[in-house]
């Protein structure tokens, strides 16, 4: 019987520890400055053992830290050891290779003392809204232009913040007060969070979590090779089309199935950009891992037993393991591209688990204005105040086999979009336009989610400019199993001219900026979709009269009344 | 609201029953009736007849009628409102749709999103345009607005809300909108977003007033109907309704503004504990109500629950925050997790023993209620335990099964785990223990405070079964139980106050604060709360409480900071700061040095004055309780089983006092004395549970 209760109290502490990180994200989220952390919920919490070994991580946060964070904190203790560490310590970096993959995310651990041991460690992440350099784009040509590089150092000694470190990140922003507000958010939430695990080590009256480690990584392993033993074994393939920066990319997977492991290689992959959309391995292993976990394994808990049998095999000089200095700031427009390149590998295994592909990348404006844009105003030519804004904005998620895709909704990243009404309050801007973009939605038995029209100005129309990250215009996303591709991209001015998909760009005096987020692809012959569904859509606007009877045939008038006959003619049915 | 020698009746229509509270000088009486959905007045009107013809008094000698009801937030729930149109600024339509472009859930791909209240084709735009600061970007294009008339009518819209991008700010295109509309369609129902909800975040403010206007004609027919009925009967006394924020207002206001009557059965549950704090002079409540399907946690300082801004209504996934439909309305602030006594237990594929949302409802229900239900509920788990007497449950109304209990127990718990069923029950409790513990930790930190040394006070049917052991778990070592709780939120309705919130949003920041735009402001505000109050204070002195919404500029959470009455000036503007910094720094420990400060909004509130609850009466001499049998308990601490004493509540009077581990047994509920505790009898009739001594 004590073995039984033993069980459950294990147990309880697993769960424990899964609220402890999760407050760690909460209170990180009510505290920060960073647009991106409080209203995108750009950030990653968890819980290591003295091996650097996951125990626990939030579920609030975004994909892109999901192991990424892990690995880092290995970094962390190759350079402070843990028999090193003092209580009141807290230690930062924003490297690229060592941290989460680009000089925005700041990654701080903090070690826990309980009886003045040292018995874990706490590690968080976030995407600060400045790090000086270029500031967030593709333009830079190295690392060195991105921003200030943070090594791996203490931000706080002993409880004491490292007046230094501060004095140098202070005057490397353009935002000092928000990016140093940002790093004692982080310790602060860190600290709680310390707290808390001395008062669960105090009532269940453990010296170590050693014991706790070993059951939750014993039971994680063993439910996600479950997990895995359930696959085809073999070797699938996949590719997906980036439109990269200079020139189109190719993305390619070989997914493996083995007895105890799901391995991905990468080889074949397009070569290296010149431009910031590069990516660092680890956040090629964080995302691709998502999307394996997403379809295979998404009620285990991440954390080191249940990550570690998805492998990852990225050849050195391809786009999906950059090495230092190759600049690196945008590398979320390839990597979110990965988990739609895993899960075409999957949906040849398991294609009742796996979506169709999505608009993936998620389309954030970069906005800029004022003098460094028009250079000095004068009474015949006013420029526009100085500003500088970014916005969250995503296309449609790929068809479920079961249910249409989600219209303008953020997949793979976990990140939400602000009120139009408060970037209106913090930049001279104006959105002429922001709502879903009919028509763009693949056709299919399930309908790919619509992407939405974004149409932005500025007051007095005064001229302004962009720094593109925006990605599936040539390459839309794909349906599967009959169902039509997603509407591209189009990165354009509202008066008709084209623009890039990546890099800064003027909007001129007059004009607005014109950005179509892509459609996600449909699943299955859009001739069997129920044609109630069908004139749903094209009562509301969502379908045109056309589409429904050249994609769908279906044959109904705009008020969605349908032509039971002319349907069935259409569909061949007699 | 409190009146002395007054009669006062509250009426609380729930989800089944409609429950009654009479209160006067003799005494309180209660009464409970079905609901009855069709027609809901119906159910009202046998309940008043019941309590009257009990208490031996006529309609017309009631001085006071509260009311609250469910019937808002079910409409919406089962989308049984009012065929809705929305109005909004051309190029936003899909505002409600779009949302905030998010998942609630990372790692569930068949995810199911909210649908808005108004479907696409009913939402209409017109050309219009604002800038932030209100000032017209694009005049609102009239005709366009003429052209949407046969479309409303064509469409048989029921009820239109208009809401336009910064609108708040100047509400001239809402105003205008309207005074066409009403022109050629005076009897639509008319919601401006500006007015339900006049704060910054378009997508929470239209979807308030899609909501408003979704509900209006249903709420408004109801109202008129019920108290045409209670007319009828003689009563001559005002009707108040009861506000999701904790006051109370008229029914003309609550016609306006229906969308704020959504959680008032819940208020008044809280307010209820809030009266009971007040009473036994407890200064740090945290009022834990356990229910059949859910547990709703509520924080309660200096006898007023924490309120908040906004609320989501009908999540769809599984009680998961950002899967509703969001409200911006002044709410009492509760959380509410899928844990009840009907909340069902399985193992999942990592051996984990998990508890909830999934609910055996009241059909079949719990296994041993030996219905057919096949799969271990709570209820199933706390008579595995010995905690329930099989035969006493619901007063011996409804007789337990500890044979199908096991049973489903063993099939879907202890067969997976290698647990006999009184160990797989203990399982079962201490993880949904732990999951209400642990909701109540991330809350009290979402609410910028901590659980630790606050009483709980505990009912609902699984409050006083499952209290000590969550107190335990979040460091509380008071729990206070009280008499007859089964109509909590009526009683709570006649503790309520006649108050108003009015919120406006208004962008400043600190540094460039114009101090006599903000008096004006706040003055306009006062007045029109006042207004609100006015009809139903019968006489009662007001207060006012006026708060500001601020935050460090760049941050994303907004602080409430009490404002000093009257004028604000530069020396107020100084104070103003120090207290934001004072209370940042006691929620996160740690000012911000160097950082300007932002103000969002507003908030002034006008409330009747409550009377001062009477000092806390003396504890009466201790008594020692005689038990009146013993049960075979299995304690989760120990694993162990023992014969626990059990008494009776019946039995006990004030200053009885008994040591754990013990049951107390009522009809509705058991209060479990865990060892570690002891219990006693207070003046009131309370059981007060304390930590034992160690």
């Amino acid at each position: 019987m004590s073995n039984a209760l033993s069980g459950i109290r294990m147990q309880i502490m697993w769960n424990r520890l899964i609220a402890v990180v999760e407050e760690q994200a909460q209170i990180m989220i009510r505290t920060a400055f960073s647009t991106t952390v409080r209203e995108a919920g750009d950030l990653s919490a968890g819980i290591f053992d003295l091996k650097g070994r996951m125990l626990a991580q939030a579920v609030t946060g975004t994909p892109g830290h999901v192991n990424s964070m892990m690995e880092s904190v290995g970094h962390f203790l190759a350079k402070f050891p843990a028999h090193t560490m003092k209580a009141g310590d807290h230690y930062i970096t924003n490297d690229p290779w060592l941290g989460t993959g680009h000089l925005h995310d700041l990654t701080v651990v903090t070690p826990v003392f309980r009886r003045g041991a040292i018995v874990g460690l706490f590690a968080n992440t976030a995407h600060v809204i400045d790090v000086g350099g270029l500031g967030m784009g593709p333009e830079a040509r190295s690392v060195f232009e991105e921003g200030i590089y943070i090594p791996i150092v203490k931000c706080f000694d002993q409880g004491r913040p490292n007046e230094t470190f501060f004095d140098f990140i202070a005057m490397g922003s353009r935002l000092p007060v928000e990016l140093e507000g940002d790093v004692y958010s982080l310790c602060a939430c860190n600290d709680q969070a310390a707290k808390r695990l001395v008062a669960m080590l105090d009532e269940f009256g453990l010296d170590s979590l050693d014991p706790l480690a070993e059951h939750i990584f014993t039971a994680s392993r063993s439910a996600t090779l479950a997990e895995i033993a359930r696959l085809q074994q073999g070797t699938y393939h996949n590719e997906i089309g980036s439109d990269g920066y200079e020139q189109p990319l190719m993305l390619k997977a070989a997914l493996t199935v083995l007895p105890d492991a799901i391995e991905v290689n990468y080889a074949g992959t397009s070569g290296l950009s010149q431009r910031g959309i590069n990516v660092p391995a680890a956040y090629t292993r964080a995302y691709a891992s998502f999307g394996l976990k997403v379809v295979v394994a998404p009620h285990i808990p991440n954390n080191w037993a249940s990550l570690l049998p998805l492998r990852h095999v990225i050849p050195e000089g391809c786009i999906l393991n950059a090495p230092r200095p190759y600049p690196v700031a945008v590398r979320h427009v390839v990597g979110q591209l990965l988990p739609d390149l895993v899960m075409g590998c999957l949906a040849q295994i398991i294609p009742d688990r796996v979506v169709a592909e999505g608009s993936s990348c998620l389309w954030n404006p970069p906005l800029r204005g004022g003098a460094s844009v028009s250079g000095q105003g004068s009474a015949n030519r006013p420029v526009i105040a100085d500003f500088e804004t970014i916005t969250f904005n995503s296309g449609g998620t790929g068809a479920r086999r079961t249910a249409d895709g989600l219209d303008a909704t953020a997949f793979p990243s976990g990140v939400r979009t602000m009120p139009v009404e408060a970037t209106e309050n913090v930049a001279p801007v104006v959105f002429w336009r922001k709502e879903l973009r009919p028509d763009s939605g693949g056709a299919g038995r399930t309908r790919g989610g619509l992407g939405q029209v974004m149409e932005i100005g500025t007051k007095g129309e005064l001229e302004f400019a962009v720094n593109a990250i925006f990605d599936r215009i040539t390459f839309p996303p794909k349906g599967r199993d009959g169902g039509l591709e997603g509407a591209p991209g189009g990165v354009g001015l509202a008066s008709g001219a084209t623009l890039r998909t990546k890099g800064f760009q003027v909007i001129p005096d007059g004009q607005h900026l014109l950005l179509e987020l892509p459609g996600a692809g449909g699943m299955g012959d859009p001739a069997t979709r129920d044609p109630a569904l069908v004139a749903r859509d094209v009562r509301d606007g969502l379908v045109s009269v056309e589409n429904a009877r050249l994609l769908y045939k279906v044959a109904v008038d705009a008020f969605g009344l349908i032509d039971t006959a002319g349907t069935a003619a259409l569909r061949g049915v007699n | 609201m409190e009146q002395a020698g007054a009669r006062r009746l509250a009426i609380d229509i729930g989800g089944t029953f409609t429950d009654l509270a009479l209160e006067t000088p003799q005494g309180r009486r209660t009464a409970k009736v079905l609901t009855t959905p069709a027609a809901p007045e119906r159910g009202v009107m046998e309940g008043v007849a019941v309590i009257l013809r009990e208490a031996g008094i006529v309609a017309a000698e009631i001085d006071v009628l509260v009311h609250g009801t469910t019937l808002a937030t079910n409409a919406i729930i089962e989308r049984k409102g009012a065929r809705t149109a929305l109005i909004t600024t051309q190029g936003f339509r899909d505002v409600l749709a779009m949302g905030n472009e998010s998942r609630y859930d990372q790692y569930d791909l068949d995810i199911v999103l909210p649908q808005p209240l108004v479907p696409r084709h009913l939402r209409l735009t017109v050309p219009e345009r604002l800038d932030n600061t209100g000032a017209v970007l694009l005049p609102l294009d009239e005709d366009a607005v003429r052209a949407l008339i046969p479309v409303l009518r064509r469409e048989a819209v029921e009820a239109v809300a208009v809401g336009f991008l910064h609108g708040f700010v100047n509400p001239a295109h809402e105003l205008r909108t309207r005074e066409i509309l009403a022109a050629a369609m005076p009897e639509l129902p008319i919601t401006l977003a500006s007015e339900v909800s006049p704060e910054m975040r378009e997508w929470e403010r239209f979807s308030t007033a899609a909501a408003n206007a979704y509900v209006q004609p249903k709420m408004a027919r109801y109202l008129r109907l019920l108290e045409a009925e209670l007319r009828g009967i003689g009563l001559t006394a005002p009707i108040f309704m009861m506000l999701s924020g904790g006051g109370l207002t008229t029914i003309d206001t609550a016609c306006r503004f229906p969308i704020r009557l959504v959680e008032s059965g819940p208020a008044g549950g809280a307010i209820f504990a809030a009266s009971l704090a007040a009473q036994a002079g407890l200064d740090r409540v945290l009022s834990f109500d356990m229910g059949g399907t859910t547990a709703k946690i509520c924080l309660i300082d200096h006898a007023r629950p924490q309120t908040a801004r906004s609320f989501e209504v009908a999540r769809v996934g599984r009680f998961r925050k950002g899967s509703g439909l969001p409200l911006r309305i002044p709410v009492i602030d509760m959380v509410e997790i899928g844990a009840g006594g009907g909340s069902l237990a399985h193992v999942d594929a990592m051996g984990r023993i998990e508890v909830g949302p999934e609910s055996a409802g009241a059909d079949p229900g719990p296994a041993c209620y030996g219905r057919g239900g096949a799969y271990p509920a709570v209820t199933d788990a706390n008579l595995l335990l010995g905690r329930y007497d099989p035969q006493r449950f619901a007063g011996g109304s409804l007789a337990l099964h500890p044979a199908p209990s096991a049973a489903a127990m063993t099939a879907q718990v202890g067969s997976k785990l290698g647990l006999e069923p009184a160990l797989a029950a203990l399982g079962v409790i201490e993880i949904v223990d732990e999951n209400m513990a642990n909701a109540s930790r991330v809350h009290a930190i979402e609410c910028g405070t901590a659980t630790e040394g606050r009483a709980m006070i505990a009912f609902g049917g699984g409050g006083p079964v499952h209290g000590t052991r969550v107190a335990e778990k979040i460091g509380i070592e008071t729990v206070l139980i009280p008499k007859g709780a089964g109509v909590g939120s009526a009683i709570g309705f006649l503790r309520a106050p006649v108050a108003y919130e009015v919120v406006r949003s208004l962008y400043q920041r600190l540094s460039r604060f114009d101090a006599a735009a903000v008096s004006d402001l706040l003055t306009d505000m006062a007045r029109e709360a006042e207004a609100m109050v006015e009809p139903g204070r019968l006489g009662a002195a007001t207060v006012e409480t006026r708060f500001a919404f601020m935050r460090y500029v760049g941050q994303g959470h907004e602080i409430a900071v009490a404002l000093p009455q009257g004028q604000i000036g530069e020396a107020e503007v100084a104070a103003i700061r120090a207290a934001y910094d004072a209370e940042y720094a006691r929620l996160y420990d740690r000012r911000v040095p160097g950082s300007d400060i932002e103000v969002l909004s507003y908030a002034v509130t006008v409330s009747t004055e409550m009377p001062k609850p009477p000092p806390p009466l003396a504890d009466p001499p201790p008594i020692a309780a005689e038990p009146a049998r013993q049960q075979i308990v299995r304690d989760t601490g120990s694993g162990q089983e023992s014969a626990w004493d059990v008494y009776d509540r019946a039995d006990l009077s004030p200053g009885s006092h008994l040591a754990g581990p013990a049951i107390i047994a009522e009809d509705e509920t058991s209060t479990l004395v865990g060892p570690l505790w002891q219990a006693r009898i207070d003046a009131i009739g309370n059981i007060i549970l304390t930590r034992r001594p160690a």
